[in-house]
């Protein structure tokens, strides 16, 4: 099989074709290993998608059912003797002694590990611009931003310089960039992937989930994931995961919430989403008008929630156990220097943001208030689905904006997140496909279920995803 | 817009150190995040239950077992100083 021949297989085609000895595992591996080391190798200058890239093929056949089709790996998953920094420079030369019980059942499966991708530090950012590694650029046009903080993952994957990536989303970190690079990006039930071994942010709300080429790779990526660990107590029994087949919507009911598809969404976007409802419609689904009353209200709370959690586990990067240590006569300076000199501005920000909401007098005006949204957000969205199966929006507000447009102001950093932070703070699934381009670049439609409708809910996109037959070649280097 | 001498209180409690030229952008940006956070305190939330988790999860517990856990030279090696038996650091006294 020729080079540009395995390229164009998504994963699930790739892992076929190595069991039906129509690919070897090692030309495969080989093949994208090639590549991701040329884009790490060139930096700025490529995508620079990559922290670090494997230096030869596996040695071990990897076994079935994913017959070692390679998996490029966000930053914060810590992989046993692997380079794991989170994008931070507090962990210079950190290489963890255990593997993230993620990446060990997709090594189970086959999954052989590629590649780390760069990140917005400790996963705090939306454009990819606050990693220590320098900026992702975005492969459909190299002056915007990948979105993040899984930029990299996404970036890749929208690139051809990995068949698929794992990265995690905590207010939109996955859909986000998935929609700006054009490709499939879910943020599965809270709880369905173990969070050990990935590097806090917000635990109550990080989760790992795939980005892909397609929506059956999606499914085949967390079936190979999901499930109970003894080592996060948050982790769910839940049902596996089955391949997606449906081609049709007959009967479903799509809600559109005017809070989330109405006033500062741009026109190009609402107009990409709107003529993929009435593809929706012509395979059989009703698309009704549903209200989110509390949505505009979630980034509030979340910037209290995340900052706050974020604020607590950042506390450990001290200098004492691992990274980087500032030199100081006494251990308050030592740990406040080593924090100065290692943390990037935006993660001093939200553990100054986090500490100032859960500081004395300050806790139930701000941590206390936010806590109770959260519960009128769940209590909307439980609401909602009363009336109908899944609920519609544009994944971001905006296409793919310029590098450094946004660096200066953080709230309007911020407001990328608007449409995907509100089903973080519920904790249910939602997925990213991208339905159209609008000035040339990608537009990602966001679908939301009930918790724990994993499934049904990537049934649903494969059938919206066929229809939409989106063509994702402008992107591949 | 938040004092100097709030945002160096939190900086002490968060162990922060921000340099002179950090310190003013930090009040503004800070600012401008908690103006915004501030439209919650608009919202009637009177009887509502607060949410820390959203997935009930019961039976997480497991028989407190003695397991192995990371060797002690495993646990040291990545550490930026260790004694003979564990981590070093600055007395914090000097």
């Amino acid at each position: 099989m020729s080079a540009g021949d395995i390229l164009e297989l998504s994963a699930s085609a790739a892992a076929a074709a190595v069991d039906s000895g129509e690919l070897s595992a090692r030309e495969l591996f080989e093949t994208y290993r090639v590549r991701a080391a040329a884009d790490r190798d060139a930096g700025i200058e490529g995508l620079n998608c990559f922290t670090w890239v494997a230096d030869e093929v596996p040695a071990e056949a990897p076994p079935a059912p994913l017959h070692g089709v390679p998996i490029a790996i966000k930053d914060l998953f810590c992989v046993e003797g692997v380079p794991s920094q989170a994008g931070s420079r507090i962990l210079e030369g950190y290489r963890p002694p255990y593997t993230a019980s993620s990446v060990s059942r997709l090594r189970e499966a086959g999954a052989c590990l590629l590649a780390k991708t760069n990140q917005d530090e400790f996963a705090m950012g939306s454009s990819n611009e606050n990693s220590a590694f320098g900026p992702v650029l975005n492969p459909w046009d190299r002056a915007r931003v990948p979105g993040g903080s899984s930029g990299g993952s996404a970036a890749a994957v929208a690139a051809g310089l990995a068949p698929w990536a794992l990265g995690t989303d905590t207010g939109g970190s996955i859909r986000q960039p998935a929609a700006l690079c054009g490709i499939v990006g879910m943020k599965p039930t809270y709880g369905t992937v173990s969070r050990y071994g990935m590097i806090a942010f917000a635990s109550s709300l990080d989760q790992a989930g795939p980005l892909t080429r397609d929506v059956s790779d999606a499914a085949l990526m967390l079936r190979h994931m999901s499930g109970r660990d003894a080592c996060d107590a948050t982790s769910l029994h839940s049902a596996s995961v089955e391949p997606p087949s449906a081609r049709r919507l007959d009967g479903l009911r799509l809600g559109v919430p005017e809070e989330l598809a109405g006033e500062g969404i741009e026109a190009g976007v609402l107009e990409c989403c709107r003529s993929t409802l009435s593809l929706a419609e012509g395979l059989g689904a009703d698309v009704a008008e549903v209200r989110l009353p509390h949505a505009p209200h979630a980034l509030a709370a979340y910037y209290v929630l995340a900052p706050a959690e974020a604020s607590s586990n950042l506390a450990r990067f001290d200098g004492v156990r691992y990274g980087l240590r500032a030199e100081a006569d006494d251990l308050l300076a030592m740990y406040t220097r080593t924090r100065h000199d290692g943390f990037g501005p935006e993660v001093k920000r939200r553990i100054m943001l986090g500490t100032y909401a859960l500081s004395s007098g300050y806790y139930e005006a701000y941590y206390g208030r936010a806590q109770r949204v959260r519960t009128k957000i769940a209590e909307d969205f439980a609401a909602a689905f009363q009336s109908v199966d899944y609920i519609v929006s544009p994944t971001s507000p905006t296409v793919a904006f310029k590098l450094g447009e946004r660096t200066s102001d953080p709230l309007s950093m911020y407001l990328s997140d608007y449409c995907t932070v509100p089903m973080s703070l519920a904790g249910i699934p939602a997925i990213s496909i991208p339905c159209g381009l609008s000035d040339g670049l990608p537009v990602g439609l966001q679908l939301a279920g009930p918790a724990l409708s994993d499934s049904r809910l990537l049934d649903a996109a494969h059938a919206l995803e066929q229809a939409i037959e989106f063509d994702p070649r402008a992107a591949r280097v | 817009m938040i004092e100097r001498s709030e945002v160096l209180a939190v900086a002490r409690l968060a162990r922060l150190e921000l340099s002179e030229e950090e310190l003013e952008p930090m009040a503004r940006e800070l600012s401008t995040v908690l103006d915004h956070i501030a439209t919650i305190r608009q919202l009637d939330l009177t009887g509502v239950a607060p949410t820390s988790h959203v997935v009930d999860v019961t039976g997480a517990l497991r028989p407190d077992e003695p397991r192995p856990c990371l060797p002690r030279e495993v646990a040291l090696a990545q550490a930026p100083a260790v004694s003979a038996d564990g981590f070093l650091v600055p007395s914090p006294q000097a």
